[in-house]
């Protein structure tokens, strides 16, 4: 089963705040996390690597990105 | 394409090069420990502008000019250029004016700060005491759903305006170049003393300015967030930058004889620990809740974010408030008005972080 986050249009830290309490929660095995920027999409990979998940993926998505994190 | 500066090494190297650049601008001119100074920089220019009246502080710093465009630059090369718009305009000029005045208390942005710091002036020890405090609260409103809202896909020329306003006072300065002895060109004022009359030459200033544009594009350099990181996330990715700054600024200083250890009598400072702390603290909160410190929200200029211009010219206006309504300080102390303005940008700041906590949809 799979989360997805809007994190498109939001400042920092606001993208990374979503996902960490995406990855808090539970739930599904894997987040996939919509974004705008390229800080965005940095930002948002090195908080879910710090947290043990992995990025399976990135995938451009329109004018930004499609991020798939796996949670262990 | 992985982005090299984004990383440990990148963010490191940028931190230790805008250092050395500092101390470099120093020695070519800039005013003492003020290598850098995004907002005395820009208070400058209002001054320059004559939005303000402060004779020693008018002129067109061009560092500021190649901060927005050299960002732009490596935006647009690395196919980052986004314009977009929309998220809380009118909530951003009035951090951006709330965090100039604090800043203008102290006397520094957070890059003077720690290059104060490098410099050997202990009164940077509040100030940055001040703005982890004023970004800690920042941290307490984010985590309870604190939240601009989400900007939105705009038109190019959106994203050009601030870049373009920046050439326009380029090119100001060109056909109103300084004239010796005399403290206004054209529609430009010059100071022909204190700290606005120090400067480095007009294009070593823009070409350091541009470099420094460029690389903190690539590397999302922030000092606000350097700090936030830590307090929020306990990360310390641009917590390493910060530091990297600073260590090398101080060895630049130290090779240069620029350091001068002592709280009395340093450059462009005054001793009044609690102002320095609280002034600081007043812009650690604006610069938290408008989600970049002034340098940040200079390269977002020029990714084309038309709200972080909209902070930008909010500082603008916030320092000519600050020296035509006496709220910013001097080498003596505080302005008459200064500790009212702090306090209340701290309610303005507050009565925002509270109000503003509807969840995203």
């Amino acid at each position: 089963m799979s989360t997805t986050i809007d994190a498109r249009g939001l400042s920092c830290p606001q993208p990374v705040l979503l996902i960490l309490d995406a990855i808090k929660k539970g739930g599904g095995t894997e987040l996939i996390v919509l974004v705008d920027t390229d800080t965005s999409k940095e930002n948002v990979s090195r908080a879910a690597e710090s947290q043990g998940c992995t990025v399976t993926n990135v995938q451009p998505d329109g004018d930004g990105y499609q991020i798939f994190i796996s949670r262990v | 394409m992985k982005n090299f500066f984004a990383g440990r090494w990148g963010i490191i190297g940028v931190g230790g090069i805008i250092g050395i650049l500092a101390a470099l601008l120093q020695k070519l001119g800039n005013p003492g420990n003020m290598g850098i100074c995004v907002a005395c920089f820009e208070r400058d220019i209002a001054g320059a502008l004559g939005l303000h009246r402060a004779a020693v502080v008018q002129y067109i710093r061009p560092e500021i000019i190649g901060f927005v465009v050299g960002s732009m630059i490596a935006a647009y090369l690395f196919k980052e250029f986004r314009p977009r718009v929309g998220s809380a305009p009118i909530v951003r000029f009035v951090l951006g004016a709330v965090a100039m005045i604090g800043a203008l208390v102290f006397l520094g942005c957070p890059w003077r700060a720690v290059l104060r710091l490098a410099g050997g002036d202990g009164n940077a020890i509040l100030g940055l005491l001040g703005l982890t405090g004023g970004i800690w609260i920042g941290t307490r409103f984010l985590k309870n759903g604190y939240n601009l809202g989400r900007t939105q896909a705009t038109h190019t020329t959106v994203g050009w305006m601030l870049p373009l306003i920046m050439l326009g006072f380029l090119a100001l300065m060109f056909v109103f170049p300084q004239v010796q002895d005399q403290e206004k060109s054209g529609v430009l004022f010059y100071s022909l003393k204190g700290p606005g009359a120090m400067h480095a030459p007009l294009f070593p200033a823009l070409i350091v300015g541009l470099a420094i544009g460029f690389l903190a594009q690539r590397s999302r350099f922030c000092t606000m967030g350097a700090i936030r990181d830590l307090v929020l996330f306990g990360q310390i990715h641009l917590l390493t930058g910060f530091i990297s700054l600073v260590a090398f600024a101080f060895l630049s200083n130290m090779a240069l004889g620029q350091f001068h250890p002592g709280f009395a009598g340093q450059p462009v400072a005054h001793t009044m620990h609690i102002w320095n702390f609280a002034g600081m603290a007043l812009a650690g909160l604006a610069f938290a809740l408008a989600g970049g410190c002034p340098g940040r929200q200079l390269f977002l200029c020029g990714e084309g974010d038309g709200d972080a211009a909209v902070f930008v010219m909010g500082m603008i206006v916030g320092a000519g408030f600050s020296h035509n309504f006496g709220l910013a300080s001097s080498p003596k102390g505080v302005g008459p008005h200064g500790i009212a303005a702090v306090v209340i940008g701290l309610v303005v700041c507050l009565f925002i972080g509270f109000t503003m906590r509807k969840k995203t949809a």
